[in-house]
């Protein structure tokens, strides 16, 4: 196989190794947390798609915890109306691919929204249109508000309609997932617990609280980590909704210069990093919360 | 003693409250207490204002002909079904060419009952597996044509539904003996056979499907002797294959774990061998432990499958793109489109789900309790 590929590569002329990353990129990126500009090496090109990886990977699986958990939680409410509806969601988000959710998703951005000149407003602080979701920043000088203006919403930090796609896509699909295994975790806990805490007057807030959640937690934690690892390798998607992450970033340097080989290895050692650095945190706080059994 | 013609008796009990029927129901379910009340009232007039308009919008308003004039004039007020009607066979069938259709459907109708008829359980039979070859030649022949009298059609033309059963039954054939075989030798107690299987395993788990199919599509042929140009869809068929076998791997390995030692144990001692024993102690107990969870790969492997968009095969989700994108007509109503195929993903992996947990109730029927 290996003199398969060299003489391959050869025949091709293809070259390899790594100093392309000190090469001009030559494109520019459309959203990133450092300054970019098409005069950069490559290297910082994709240091810029991680960053971007990184921060919906992040906020993905914080939104996606807090609203997978109210839905495993919401299937043992005692209102049939909310076990249906938690129901429902897990049924209708699980069997869908992600892809299409994703372009869903952005079709509706992009479609539905209104123009940037006349955009939604909430309590003059938020702005919502084609152009993204404005939101007030805290900067060195104080708050930057968002003012509507002549062309576009000015000031204020603008998350651009491709995060907010590929953001809401993840966060809503993955919730389905998380409601699953939050709703395996409480129901492994023993019915004789909730009893004997009912019997010693808790409320169901407080059950919930401190006897169930506890002793799920050890059952959930496993399968969340899992969960998080797929919020993070489904991020790769964002490729198709034009949200510049790592992989886009891959995609373009893959079409520009040809180096397949590293390209795709650089992408491979960025998911296999993130996915160690989570499962070792995960694994911590697992170790915290395992209960001492005598 | 009391009197028998002046027998009065006492003033009737009122009935017990009723704890059945739909009053009681309605009463524990949806009306317990003040909160419970105050949800049920606040989720129905949620969920009955917006059901009510997105069915105004889908039922009444919508406009079912093919016609993109009525479409545009009802934008915003009511759905567009006409794309549906107008470009459904672009959609389901892809760049496939017009005349030829019928047997992209026939194929896929084959392969569809292939697959139902292996969910009964009366049909396990050797016969079955022979069945399967012969509807994968037949499926084969069907497409690509060039035999039979049948003109040829390319793989870059395949697209849509067919394509989206190729990938799926192809890669999952494929990728279970392969994952059985990597199962086994991560539990192997020779270190070469299980660092090799360790290191895929883990490599694989830790990407993203993509990664592998881009992967499969630029580096495979480095990997191939000069000369060989694999078409794309073997490509990505092998991509997919080595992305399922390597998640089934790890739910076969579960399953043999379930398998008590004493298992193995009895078997050596009536001198089977190591295949052997593998193939007819082991692996049925350790299978029908992970079916759910084998399941759970193939839905999963279903809803990957619209990835491959991304390398350029344009099954089920590219075909939609490929059929609006160009058109300027009927391009403002790709969501109605994205409703369709979207009610096409859902009707299979619901029914696969649904399988899934009926072939769970039938086992955990035979565990004792």
């Amino acid at each position: 196989m290996v003199t398969n590929t060299l003489a391959n590569m050869r025949a091709r002329g293809i070259q390899s190794g790594f100093d392309f990353l000190l090469q001009t990129a030559g494109f520019d990126i459309g959203e990133s947390a450092i300054p970019f500009a098409s005069t950069d090496p490559y290297w910082k090109a994709f240091l810029v798609g991680l960053l971007n990886t990184l921060r919906v990977a992040i906020l993905g699986i914080v939104l996606t915890t807090i609203l997978g958990v109210l839905l495993g939680v919401g299937r043992f409410s005692r209102n049939a109306l909310v076990r249906g509806i938690c129901y429902g969601y897990v049924e209708l988000f699980r069997n869908i691919p992600i892809l299409i959710q994703l372009l869903m998703w952005y079709i509706l951005m992009v479609e539905v929204l209104p123009d940037p000149q006349e955009p939604l407003q909430l309590w003059h602080l938020f702005y919502l249109s084609k152009g993204g979701l404005a939101v007030p920043m805290l900067t060195g000088a104080g708050w930057d508000i968002p003012r509507p203006g002549t062309f576009a919403v000015e000031g204020g930090w603008v998350l651009s309609p491709e995060f907010l796609t590929v953001l809401l896509g993840l966060t809503l699909y993955t919730a389905a997932f998380v409601a699953e295994v939050v709703r395996a975790g409480i129901a492994s806990v023993g019915q004789g617990q909730v009893e004997a805490a009912e019997s010693i007057g808790l409320s169901r807030g407080l059950i919930l609280r401190l006897v169930v959640l506890p002793q799920a937690l050890r059952v959930i934690i496993p399968p969340m980590t899992n969960q998080y690892l797929n919020l993070t390798k489904n991020s790769s998607l964002a490729v198709a909704v034009g949200y510049p992450d790592v992989v886009s970033i891959a995609n373009t340097a893959l079409n520009q210069t040809g180096r397949a080989v590293e390209c795709i290895i650089v992408i491979m050692a960025v998911y296999l990093t993130t996915s160690l650095a989570t499962s070792l945190v995960m694994n911590i706080y697992n170790r915290r919360v395992a209960i001492q059994e005598r | 003693m009391s009197d028998p013609a002046n027998f009065t008796p006492i003033a009737e009990r009122p009935a017990p409250g009723r704890t059945g029927g739909i009053i009681a129901w309605v009463r524990v379910n949806l009306a317990s207490d003040w909160t419970n009340l105050f949800m049920t009232l606040v989720l129905l007039a949620l969920f009955g204002w917006g059901g009510w308009h997105f069915f105004l919008w889908a039922v009444p308003n919508a406009v079912f002909r093919p016609d993109a004039d009525a479409c545009q004039a009802a934008r915003g007020i009511g759905a567009c079904w006409g794309v549906v009607a107008e470009k459904h066979r672009l959609i389901v069938f892809g760049r496939y060419p017009y005349e030829q259709q019928w047997r992209p459907l026939v194929a896929t109708l084959l392969l569809i009952s292939l697959v139902l008829l292996s969910c009964v359980r009366a049909f396990w039979r050797r016969w079955l597996i022979a069945a399967w070859v012969v509807g994968f030649i037949a499926f084969i022949v069907l497409m690509r044509g060039g035999w039979l009298g049948l003109p040829k059609v390319g793989t870059d033309q395949w697209g849509g539904l067919p394509l989206t059963i190729l990938l799926v039954t192809a890669s999952l054939a494929m990728a279970f003996p392969l994952a059985i075989v990597v199962a086994l030798g991560r539990r192997s107690p020779m270190p070469a056979i299980r660092t090799v299987c360790v290191t895929y395993v883990e490599l694989v788990r830790g990407v993203p499907l993509i990664s592998v199919l881009f992967m499969a599509s630029f580096m495979f042929p480095l990997f191939l002797p000069p000369g060989t140009n694999p078409d794309v869809l073997v490509r990505v068929i092998a991509g997919i294959t080595l992305f399922a076998a390597a998640y089934m791997a790890e739910v076969i390995r579960g399953g043999l774990q379930a398998v008590p030692s004493g298992q193995f144990e009895a078997a050596s001692t009536l001198g089977l061998g190591y295949w052997k024993t593998q193939r007819l102690i082991v692996m049925p107990q350790a299978l029908a432990t992970v079916l759910p969870g084998l399941m759970n790969n193939f839905i999963a492997i279903l809803k990957d499958t619209s990835l491959v968009t991304i390398v350029s095969l344009y099954e089920l989700t590219g075909a939609l793109g490929l059929a609006l994108n160009g058109d300027p007509n009927w391009r403002p109503f790709k969501i109605e489109g994205y409703l369709f195929i979207m009610l096409i993903y859902f009707v299979f992996c619901f029914s696969m789900s649904r399988y899934s947990l009926w072939v769970e109730a039938r086992l955990n029927r035979s565990k004792a309790h």
